[in-house]
């Protein structure tokens, strides 16, 4: 093997193996940054090493002792905390390579539990919880992490250094929360996920390159965390709709790179893998036997389109009804607005309008183009074409994108010239 | 990227002849391995080709021929499959090689194999130029 090949080996190595030593031996010195050194002098040496003496059999047992070894010696220089070496130090050097994978594989997964949830602890920003998540967990570059939400390597660097400055200041817990604040965080953990998901999902511009890297680590994510907490009905539910809206990343951007809204996007082209493994996590869901929660909601309205095979047989009633049970648990105009639309198409157009009109009252809503754009659908619908044109055009002078203002005046047109279809 | 990993068949595995314990156990490990690490999108065993149909087109534009199995050249033949996406090239190899010996018998052999997914760049413009400019940077760095 050159080593050229033996180093992109490694690098592979080490993005499988990173998450699983960071939170092992944070378990061992209760500071990630600390851990995170750590882990990294293992790769430095494996990188040295393993070039001429070749990939040993269990990189990962070899990087673990070899950073447990470093963790001894460190704490050995600095003091630190006499009674946390003696409980290494009793243990770690009579390790061979096995008895640290036994050791690993008993408590590997409550370590990476217990990692996202210090990652995720609400002491950080939203943005420092996601650096510091994709960093420690997903084993991305500050330069990948930069790149995907397109800022400056250095903005993404000083984040992650300023993490982990206020976890270790702010002494934040190695543990997995219990009771009422297992709920709030369990919130938070899926809220980075789905948040880093849509980064890759919704981009329709700027460094397409690297976003659909970005989905795939959210949902590479939400499944490890559907395995290490399979009791987290959430948890299947996030899964399930994110393996359900990647299962159209193909289809919802036409060649001239504009999206394609989900009725008219050619269902031959979703991808049916995904889509069924979607429903089996919503299945994993529904069997915990608990009320649906907000991600297992939106994922079975996800799952009521992917199983229409087409637009025109979709169970809108049953839309309707999840979109109800949504708007109760978590209500927010933009819910009630998409309640409306499936309202209207169970339903008729009338009964929407009623819900859009109350809507038209929510400050929230008011730079909102899509509001007046549903409206004016609705009214046009309704056969009253003078108040749907002005509506459109209200839409339209609302919207940024260019594309859709065309498509909004043209529709205004429609009204106008009683071409609306 | 999407990997399969094509587990070949071997007589054993085209005569029924169930692994031992051992070995299923090694395997299931295995799949566990993968699901916890997020990579693993399905796996199949397939029976032996004595229930398979090949279908074949001998001569263009004439209607195909039918032949049922079992077909001889074991090694040629597919008894599994395993589906994993991962990051890179390496990381596919890497898996690839934790993969117990899935026969255990001697004539255990997995083929590797990326799945096709160029169209999955969203057939958007800009990223098949890009794309193409990155491949032909790649060619050019192979050549010098």
């Amino acid at each position: 093997m050159s080593s050229a090949q033996t180093h992109r080996t490694i690098d592979a190595i080490w993005r499988m193996e990173s998450a699983k030593l960071i939170a092992g031996l944070t378990r061992m010195v209760r500071d990630v940054a600390l851990a995170e050194d750590l882990a990294q002098d293992a790769l430095l040496i494996a990188l040295e090493r393993w070039p001429e003496t070749g990939i040993p059999d269990n990189p990962g047992g070899w990087l673990m002792t070899t950073a447990k070894r470093r963790a001894i010696d460190f704490m050995r220089r600095n003091k630190l905390r006499d009674q946390k070496y003696g409980e290494i130090g009793r243990t770690a050097p009579l390790y061979t390579e096995d008895d640290v994978d036994q050791a690993l594989d008993g408590e590997i997964s409550d370590d990476l539990l217990r990692l996202i949830f210090m990652t995720c602890h609400p002491v950080l920003s939203q943005d420092a919880r996601v650096a510091l998540t994709l960093r420690l967990l997903c084993g991305l570059t500050t330069d990948e992490i930069a790149r995907s939400f397109l800022v400056a390597e250095s903005t993404v660097a000083q984040r992650i250094v300023r993490a982990k400055r206020t976890l270790s200041a702010e002494k934040v817990p190695f543990e997995v929360p219990t009771g009422e604040e297992l709920n709030q965080r369990m919130a938070a953990v899926l809220e980075v996920i789905y948040l880093m998901f849509n980064e890759g999902y919704s981009a329709t511009s700027g460094e397409h390159w690297t976003r659909p890297l970005l989905c795939q680590e959210a949902l590479r994510l939400g499944r490890i965390l559907a395995e290490i907490a399979p009791n987290e009905q959430e948890v299947h539910g996030l899964v399930a709709l994110m393996e359900i809206q990647a299962s159209r990343l193909k289809t919802r951007i036409n060649a001239k790179g504009e999206p394609i809204l989900l009725m008219d996007q050619n269902r031959a082209k979703w991808d049916q893998l995904l889509i069924r493994r979607g429903i089996t996590a919503l299945e994993r869901s529904r069997k915990l036997g608990r009320p649906l929660g907000p991600y297992s909601l939106q994922a079975a309205i996800s799952a009521c389109h992917a199983e229409a095979r087409s637009a025109a047989e979709t169970d809108w009633i049953r839309i309707a009804a999840l979109y109800e049970a949504l708007a109760r648990l978590s209500p927010s105009p933009i819910v009630e607005l998409n309640r409306a639309v499936a309202i209207s198409m169970a339903f008729g157009p009338a009964f929407g309008l009623q819900i859009v009109d109350e809507l038209n009252k929510e400050p929230s809503l008011k730079g909102y183009h899509l509001l007046p754009s549903v409206r004016a659908d609705l009214l046009a619908k309704l056969g009253r074409y003078d108040e749907a044109r002005s509506e459109f055009e209200r839409a339209a002078s609302m919207t940024r994108n260019t594309r859709e203002r065309e498509l909004l005046l043209q529709r205004a047109a429609d009204c106008e010239s009683g071409t609306y279809q | 990227m999407r990997f399969m990993m094509i587990v070949k068949a071997t007589t054993d595995s085209e005569a029924r002849v169930m692994p031992s314990q051992e070995l299923i156990d090694a395997m299931q490990k295995y799949n566990e391995e993968l699901v916890k690490a997020g990579v693993l999108l399905a796996a199949d065993g397939l029976m032996p080709s004595s229930s398979a149909i090949r279908i074949s087109y001998p001569e263009p534009g004439a209607k195909p021929k039918l032949v049922d199995g079992p077909f001889t050249e074991s090694k040629e033949l597919i008894a599994g499959y395993t589906l994993i996406e991962v990051k890179s090239r390496e990381e596919a190899v890497e898996w690839a090689l934790r993969m117990p010996d899935p026969h255990g018998s001697g004539q255990g052999e997995i083929e590797l194999r990326q799945v096709f997914e160029v169209e999955e760049l969203m057939d958007n413009p800009d990223t098949l130029a890009k794309e193409a400019t990155l491949r032909r940077q790649v060619e050019e760095q192979k050549k010098a």
